[in-house]
């Protein structure tokens, strides 16, 4: 995992907590991950991991409050997004950072052609004209495979396919070139054949603008054929961190081991139940002292109340040991 | 939207021909005759007379039918002549106000200037004020602001314009002197210090009104908001970098307003109904007083027509924030 050039987004120690009326959930607990220019990081955990809270965290998405993002850096082409004021903030968020979120149904404005949310960022950030804008909306369309792109800049989404708006939202992602582009399970909506093509035109977008991507899914196999690298995240913390192909040969983390576990074997026998980690994910209402994993892990032992053993890659935790 | 509105248009004839003759027929099964307001010294031989002419002695479908013809034909012909100077409308018999026994269309146009001046703008006051206290409610959900805001719609909700009506009499007029206690309707607006005199004697009824318009307004503003506020759709555009005044003013407002406007459409014909206890307090002598005056003189032609214009207007709106609604969600299409 040597890297030559620095990378192009490091996150370090990153904490978000929810304010709820119940107490404080801690939904991120010290993550710390980077990703290098023109990278696919892949990020998976079970619903309620903290995948997708830590990527709103990262640009500081989530309506506040009740989210409080309590200490870290986001340092994004050298500057610290947590410290930037809203102005600059804003001229991050669609520019340098696209986002594709999960739904794409809802995603999009319903009262707006799809030309108009297309144009928004390009004249927000760009400051490119009406019609230089529109120039640049068709070119989008064409790129993200949506045919007669001219005319379809004037429909509104109800008139588009599940698979044809997250197009576009992944248009509007990429409008004004980021150098990072997060897309939350993307293709998690939309049924299997549309996510293959998904799935083949964002690896096609990446090969012809080579922005980084981070890919946020619950779908093992869709990091296996996409991601470099990958990120295994359990009860808000950074639990697994390698590289894709050392992930699937040899997992370190008894959680990231059940995970590949509950894959349904293509060859052999056929299974007579689909196997699950029994029990559900840890409400974290306080940060992390001993292994959020304990209660569900059958490696369980003694000192699993002591430490929280975190395996591999970058960004250590201060709260537990190496491997 | 074009085939849709022809069709609303023609279903509207049937429903408006079911409520004219049910209004027909509950204003004929009111106590009463046209011949108590005749003073007891007529003779009955002419009281009879009277009654002949006014046509009350026919059968019931003969004055429904009678009715009709004169609420469809001759009062439009009449309405034409007056414009145009001609004379098709000559010795049609035009429905007649018992009280006044003078034509009912134009004693209704007299009184309705009042009514559209100070009731309508009482309306337009409400939304103008409803509309940016919901948004700004919503944006700023549980603040100070909103609690001031749930606290004057409960106030304009629950409190009877005829008491906030005298508190703003006994205020501003006894105590600070600033308005006059009475609307004055025959004051025309010749010049810059009758315009004024005009905006201050309109104040109260206007503020009053607005007050109780804009309360409910003010409500389905905010939860319209609220509602589109956790929309997808609203990250996306914050995703996009979108600034908040974009965000909440185009992305949101445009979506929360579908609603919003038909609820203000649909409130309209109430203005052409005027507000009777507040036309009443304030001595506005528009259409909801005449409606009184008419119940009260058992006045059985000006009641009918008056509550057919009303069932009219009310047919038409529907229709309007129909088509209002279909123009401002694209996903509503009539064809």
């Amino acid at each position: 995992m040597a890297e030559q050039a620095l990378p192009v987004l490091d996150v370090r120690g990153l904490k978000t907590v929810f304010r709820t009326r119940g107490g404080e959930i801690h939904a991120v607990n010290d993550v710390s991950f980077h990703l290098n220019r023109g990278e696919v990081l892949g990020v998976v955990g079970e619903s309620g991991s903290g995948k997708s809270v830590t990527m709103m965290s990262l640009i500081r998405l989530l309506p506040s409050p009740p989210a409080d993002i309590r200490a870290g850096q986001v340092v994004l082409n050298g500057k610290d997004l947590l410290q930037m004021d809203a102005e600059d903030l804003r001229h991050v968020r669609g520019a340098k950072v696209g986002f594709v979120f999960q739904d794409p149904m809802t995603s999009l404005n319903p009262v707006f052609t799809i030309g108009s949310q297309i144009m928004e960022p390009l004249r927000a950030h760009m400051g490119m004209t009406k019609a230089a804008a529109a120039a640049r909306a068709v070119e989008l369309l064409e790129l993200v495979g949506i045919p007669d792109a001219r005319k379809r800049l004037k429909a509104y989404p109800h008139q588009f396919s599940g698979g044809m708006r997250q197009r576009v939202m992944i248009a509007i992602a990429l409008a004004c070139d980021p150098d990072v582009l997060i897309a939350d399970e993307p293709t998690t909506a939309l049924d299997v054949t549309i996510q293959a093509q998904i799935l083949e035109l964002m690896k096609e977008l990446r090969r012809k603008l080579g922005m980084a991507i981070i890919w946020i899914t619950h779908d093992l196999g869709v990091i296996a054929g996409i991601a470099d690298r990958v990120l295994v995240m359990y009860g808000g913390q950074v639990v697994e961190h390698a590289p894709v192909g050392e992930l699937f040969a040899n997992p370190q983390h008894p959680y990231t081991r059940a995970l590949l576990k509950t894959i349904p074997k293509i060859s052999g026998a056929r299974e007579a139940r689909l196997k699950v980690i029994e029990g559900q994910p840890p409400i974290m209402t306080g940060a992390p002292q001993a292994c959020p994993f304990r209660a569900r892990c059958e490696y369980r032992h003694d000192p699993c109340e002591k430490v929280n053993p975190l395996r591999r890659g970058g960004g250590w935790s201060s709260s537990g040991p190496g491997p | 939207m074009l085939t849709f509105t022809l069709r609303r248009l023609l279903l509207a004839i049937p429903t408006l021909l079911l409520i004219s003759l049910v209004i027909f027929l509950l204003v004929d099964l009111a106590p009463g005759s046209p011949a108590s307001e005749i003073p007891l010294t007529v003779p009955p031989e002419v009281r009879m007379k009277i009654l002949e002419a006014l046509g009350v002695n026919e059968p019931l479908h003969v004055r429904y039918l009678l009715w009709l013809k004169q609420f469809f034909w001759v009062e439009p012909l009449n309405g034409f002549d007056a414009i145009f100077g001609t004379n098709y409308a000559e010795g049609m018999q035009r429905i007649i106000s018992y009280q006044s026994r003078s034509p009912v269309f134009p004693l209704i146009g007299e009184r309705l200037p009042q009514t559209l001046t100070v009731i309508g703008t009482a309306y337009l006051v409400g939304v103008l004020i409803a509309l940016p206290i919901g948004i700004y409610s919503a944006y700023k959900q549980y603040s100070l602001f909103d609690q001031f805001g749930t606290m004057f719609a409960m106030i304009g909700f629950s409190v009877p314009t005829f008491f906030t009506g005298t508190l703003f009499i006994i205020i501003f007029a006894v105590w600070l002197g600033w308005f006059p206690t009475k609307y004055d309707t025959t004051l025309e607006v010749t010049d810059w210090d009758s315009f004024l005199t005009q905006l201050r004697q309109m104040a109260m009824p206007v503020m009053v009104l607005g007050l109780a318009n804009a309360a409910a307004i003010s409500r389905y503003m905010r939860s319209s908001m609220l509602e589109n506020m956790s929309q997808d759709y609203v990250r996306t555009a914050r995703a996009k970098g979108m600034d908040e005044r974009t965000v909440v003013l185009k992305h949101v407002l445009r979506n929360s307003l579908i609603p919003v406007v038909t609820v203000i459409a649909l409130g309209i014909p109430s203005i052409f109904g005027g507000a009777i206890i507040t036309e009443n307090l304030f001595g506005v002598n528009g259409i909801g007083s005449a409606l009184i005056q008419a119940i009260r003189g058992n006045d059985l032609p000006m009641v009918q027509t008056l509550a057919f214009i009303f069932a009219i207007l009310i047919v038409a709106f529907n229709l309007i924030a129909d088509l209002l609604y279909g123009m401002l969600d694209p996903r509503i299409r009539y064809d």
